[in-house]
């Protein structure tokens, strides 16, 4: 074996995970080099041209919090910008941008060759090199040796990917690309255990062939707001969607030619997303449905390439044309790339710690759809969350775990190695106990700080937050401590419909009402200094619903110290008496790192608990004396 | 886990008249506070440590008073738990205590785990190494006996009934989750009003539920059975005979039940549970005179009582007072000692009339009849004539237990429960927990409050109904999303 050089972490993959993982140790410091089979298809969105939504839109901005690169390439790419939700409440508002494939690929690889410390390799990985139990490095298909302290794995839907269009299928990491095989075996023979999961994707349609006048347009907010909160303003010109609609036609051309799926003949038996069926899924399981969405999504500033959201199907090319053209406005349509699944193997999660270290091999990690994920913002968050655990790693500090209070980041991660997962997991604000506390504009507020101090989030970003908190406490006391009288607000009030007021009020108190916003004060107590609209809103947010979040963060501390008993990593689950056969399985499994983990294991009772608490002190009593 | 307040009813039930609720954890003193109050205004905050505190339980909402106590704090770490402890002593017998402890549940105690006290005695080092495995047999044999307890109360319906109404609100909860978490998907948002009338239907569901707690109080407490008499004429030896062991302290020192001592039986079906009282009569030493004052409110909580009159002594002013306070009860008269010979005034066996006394008790009671507690004569007979009384006095209450034939003609009350009765305390604090959550669900909504505050109550009022049947969690509400709708672009 040839010897090439010696990097503190070495990065395999550069889709989501891949990216931010190696940009994460290089700006830690770390001596780092990233591998990918193909240097032209780096943060490749293989998938949907479209990053956040909802509590995904969480994750980017939390990215964005601890000196990630997502929310930033978003904005350089981004083509549209919408926050959902606006209609709801301040804690689900989510935003969600179309982003132009290649400049997102482009403007990534430009961040990763400008970042110091980082080099970047087109090599074909195919070993992961243990001694003793710990990380020596990689090899490639050339037989070459590069060495290091941490290997980080984002292989994403590469190993032994299995394309399948109809019944045919091919070896395939990607459309037009290979897969990687021999990786997946070495990390079986490092004793890993592995499943397959299934996913799939639209084809993609050209919009000469398209009349998008028979479909309805959905435009992006204006102005747009940016992802990251160092973006002052997006630049890219904006496009619309495209709506339309699959009808009986289409599903009828569906059911007749279900016998030639891979789906439903069988031949696919990994488990896909549930919330991202395939067409042919939605049509069977909800036959009661007239019609499914369809959305046009441009695929860039200069291209012509539509991305047909909504028809995932792996039903052969000839069904595809016929059901396509079966949706109003693309009779006529071209398919530029046909629809697929795919199968990949995957790595069971709870097989890694909090810090996506493996169990087994120390100084190896684990980010992505490996861990069993789907999305490109769950593939990001792991991979930021996987160099930096790396590079604490290898400085010798704790690990970086972000509590299920604290972060979405943190639910996700926790919920993957806690639980485990069978089907691509994909992140929902419903998973999050503490919805309150994980808002999409307080991701600063919650995470800046943490990113500051392991070195990771640049100076002027830190600087700029500890601004805004300044100015924040400044106009919360003012608000507290301003009252009006009612002769100045009470013919505003019921203008309003609220209640008018019988003497002085505080601003604060006024803003406690339903009806009563904050513009509205700021109409008749402007702060001295005019604030941006994200500090008014988050002020706002504060002061409207403090009384649940103040509950919210009671039940939270409880989590935390329930968190903070820590359980020895070597305790025998079996030598405890009274716990059942299952329980103990399950604590085998998982091998939790505390206490609370412990009681979120699926199965565990407060019982077991409670024996597993006597256990513990019983051992640390035994140790002492 | 550590950090909240347990409580628990310290002593086993049904033995003897007075208990201790206690309580642990960091709450503990606040919380009683809240219930306490002494006649010298003493706030329990401020009391010694390790000192008897005399006062009242007040049940705050309805200002009435539940029960007279001795309340001990013991301030950490000097405790059994090492944590701040809270006892109080409860004299009324089991009804109070189980009020008692309601009312602790409901101001911020959690229910103890099975073996939860001693648990935090030894992981806060109270009780030393050696003993740890006496503390794990004691939480499995805790957990194994409770789990056994609630298996037998959640049968019958309870759990079929509430795990219903439990799924009707993650029904809603999903639907409501599912219009946050997918904006871009075609989900109808349920009209306000129609969650709010289904909200009120749940709660409406499980309003009877809680009230069944309430009118289950016969078959938890049993038909409440008093027996009076003067001193020394055999109270205790009934009850020690209908119970075929010897319970009370039976002496020939007229006054020696001092406090009431209630008992469980089950009488023909019929659960009852008896109250032997210390016997009425005039009396000057203060712990007498307090029994009797409990014997005379026995009196007005039962709902049967038995008077005895010693058959072998002529009826005196004693007697006549313990009969006059029955006779506009629900009664039944015992002439105790038949195998003794009779006073001349009684009439003797197989018929024959004597003079005033036999017509003088009729003029009491419809339920005139004779038993030896000492033999065994005549248990039999009174036996009957308790089920028969019971039967008037609670045909409405007691249906599921009899036999066939008498539930046919006896409505049950629990026709509006479907027969499913809530038995246990910790149950009906969930319930009744479960509503206070949907309660802050239906205000949320009515003030147009975001939805994801609306689905935090929801999932309180889930969680709180779940520690009874088990917890619906995330991945149960994304199974239903996913089921329910079609979810996907």
């Amino acid at each position: 074996m040839i010897r090439d050089s010696q990097y503190d972490v070495i990065v395999i993959g550069a889709g989501h995970a891949g990216c931010e993982a190696a940009l994460t140790a290089a700006r830690m410091g770390m001596a780092t080099c990233m591998f990918t089979m193909n240097l032209d298809t780096i943060a490749q969105m293989s998938c949907n041209p479209a990053i956040g939504g909802l509590a995904k839109g969480h994750l980017v901005r939390e990215i964005d919090a601890l000196g990630g690169e997502m929310a930033k390439n978003t904005d350089r790419a981004g083509i549209q910008f919408r926050m959902l939700n606006r209609s709801k409440g301040p804690a689900v508002w989510s935003l969600r941008a179309q982003a132009d494939r290649v400049l997102y690929r482009l403007s990534m690889r430009k961040a990763l060759e400008s970042q110091k410390n980082l080099s970047i390799k087109q090599a074909l990985i195919e070993k992961i090199i243990v001694e003793d139990g710990e990380v020596m490095g990689v090899s490639t298909s050339l037989g070459i040796f590069y060495g290091a302290r941490a290997v980080i794995v984002t292989t994403g839907t590469f190993l032994k990917g299995l394309i399948h269009i109809g019944l045919d299928n091919y070896p395939s990491g990607r459309a037009g690309e290979f897969p990687s095989v021999g990786l997946s075996d070495s990390l079986r023979e490092l004793g890993l255990k592995m499943g397959r999961l299934k996913t799939g994707t639209p084809p993609r349609l050209d919009a000469h062939t398209i009349d998008f006048s028979k479909t309805a347009p959905q435009y992006g907010d204006e102005p747009p707001l940016p992802f990251s909160y160092s973006t002052e303003r997006i630049t890219n010109p904006q496009l619309p969607c495209y709506i339309t609609y699959t009808n009986s036609e289409t599903h009828r051309i569906i059911r007749e030619n279900l016998d030639r799926s891979p789906l439903y003949s069988g031949r696919i038996k990994s488990i896909g997303p549930r919330y991202c069926p395939s067409v042919e899924d939605k049509v069977v399981r909800f036959s009661e449905r007239e019609r499914h969405q369809v959305f046009l999504e441009p695929e860039g500033l200069d291209t012509k390439e539509y991305y047909a959201n909504g028809i995932s199907t792996s039903l052969p090319y000839d069904v595809q044309v016929r059901l396509v053209r079966s949706i109003p406005g693309l009779e006529e349509a071209e398919i530029m790339r046909p629809a697929y699944a795919i199968e990949y193997d995957f790595v069971y999660p709870t097989q890694v710690k909090h810090s996506l270290e493996t169990k087994g091999v120390k100084g190896l990690f684990l980010a992505g759809q490996i861990n069993g994920t789907s999305g490109y913002e769950e593939a990001a968050a792991q991979g930021l969350m996987a160099g930096i655990n790396a590079a604490l790693k290898i400085k010798g500090e704790a690990p970086l775990v972000l509590g299920r209070h604290e972060a979405y980041t943190g639910v996700l991660i926790d919920d993957l190695v806690t639980k485990g997962t069978n089907e691509p997991y994909r992140m929902f604000t419903s998973r999050a106990e503490y919805r309150l506390l994980l808002r999409h504009d307080n991701a600063d507020s919650r995470l800046m700080e943490k990113g500051y101090r392991i070195g990771l989030l640049d100076e002027s970003s830190y600087k700029r937050f500890c601004e805004k908190k300044k100015l924040m406490g400044r106009e919360s006391s003012r608000l507290k401590s301003t009252r009006l009288k009612p002769s100045v607000i009470n013919g505003a009030l019921v203008a309003l419909n609220t209640a008018p007021i019988k003497e002085d009020a505080a601003l604060e108190q006024l803003l406690k009402r339903p009806e009563v916003g904050y513009d509205f004060i700021k109409r008749f107590s402007p702060p001295e200094k005019p604030l941006s609209e994200d500090v008014c809103r988050e002020i706002e947010i504060q002061i409207k619903y403090n009384g649940y979040i103040l509950r919210q963060i009671e039940t939270a501390e409880k989590l935390k110290r329930m968190d903070e008993k820590r359980i020895p990593e070597g305790i025998d689950y079996s030598s405890i008496s009274g716990l059942s056969k299952e329980i103990v399985l399950k604590l085998e499994e998982v091998r939790p790192a505390n206490i609370g983990q412990a009681s979120r294991v699926p199965g565990v009772t407060p019982a077991a608990i409670s024996l597993l608490l006597v256990a513990i002190e019983k051992g640390r009593r035994a140790v002492k004396s | 886990m550590n950090d909240d307040t347990i409580a628990a009813i310290s002593t086993p039930l049904g033995e003897g008249g007075i208990g201790i609720v206690r309580l642990s954890g960091r709450d503990a003193v606040s919380i009683v506070e809240k219930l306490f109050s002494s006649p010298k205004n003493k706030k329990l905050s401020e009391s010694e440590s390790h000192k008897l505190i005399h006062g009242f339980i007040k049940n705050p909402s309805t200002n009435t008073t539940i029960d007279e106590v001795l309340v001990t704090v013991m301030k950490a770490p000097k405790t059994y738990t090492k944590e701040d402890v809270v006892e109080i002593n409860c004299h009324g017998g089991i009804l109070p205590l189980r009020e008692v402890l309601e009312l602790v549940l409901r101001s911020g105690a959690r229910p103890a785990e099975p073996g939860e006290f001693t648990k935090r005695a030894f992981l806060n080092g109270r009780i030393d190494l050696s003993q740890a495995e006496a503390v794990i047999d004691l939480i499995r044999a805790k957990t194994d006996e409770s789990r056994r307890v609630a298996v037998e109360q959640l049968s019958g319906g309870l759990s079929e009934k509430i795990t219903s109404l439990r799924d009707r609100i993650a029904s809603i909860c999903a639907h409501i989750e599912a219009y946050i978490d997918f904006p871009e998907e075609e989900i109808e948002p349920a009209s306000l009003e129609s969650i709010l009338n289904e909200i009120q239907d749940i709660k409406n569901g499980l309003s009877i539920l809680s009230n069944s707690f309430e009118e289950g109080r016969f078959f938890r407490e049993g038909f409440k059975i008093a027996i009076v008499g003067r001193p020394n004429v055999g109270k205790s030896s009934l009850l020690n005979a209908l119970l075929n062991r010897d319970r009370a302290i039976v002496t020939e020192t007229p006054g020696t039940t001092r406090d009431l001592l209630e008992e469980y039986l089950n009488v023909k079906g019929l659960p009852v549970r008896i109250m032997d009282t210390a016997g009425i009569r005039e009396t000057h030493e203060m712990a007498e005179r307090e029994g009797v004052m409990r014997s005379l409110k026995a009196i007005d909580d039962a709902d049967l009582i038995i008077g005895i009159i010693d058959g072998t002594t002529p009826l005196n002013n004693e007697d006549m007072v313990v009969l006059e306070k029955i006779k506009d009860k629900k009664n039944i008269i015992a002439i105790n000692k038949s195998d003794l010979p009779p006073h001349p005034s009684l009439p003797l066996k197989g018929g024959g009339s004597g003079w005033g006394f036999e017509n003088c008790l009729k003029q009491y009671s419809q339920n005139v009849l004779m038993i030896s507690a000492k033999t065994g004569e005549g248990l039999d007979t009174l036996k009957d004539k308790i089920l028969d009384v019971s039967l008037i006095k609670s045909q409405k209450l007691v249906g599921a237990t009899l036999s066939e034939d008498s539930y046919r003609e006896v409505r049950s009350p629990f026709d509006e429960s479907e027969g499913v009765i809530v038995t246990n305390i910790r149950h009906k604090v969930a319930i009744d927990n479960g509503i206070t959550a949907l309660n802050n669900v239906s205000a949320a909504l009515r003030s147009l409050l975001p939805l994801e505050i609306v689905a935090m109550e929801m999932r309180d009022a889930l969680d709180r109904l779940g520690e009874i049947v088990g917890s619906v969690t995330t991945e149960d509400i994304l199974n239903r999303i996913f089921s329910e709708f079609c979810i996907g672009k």
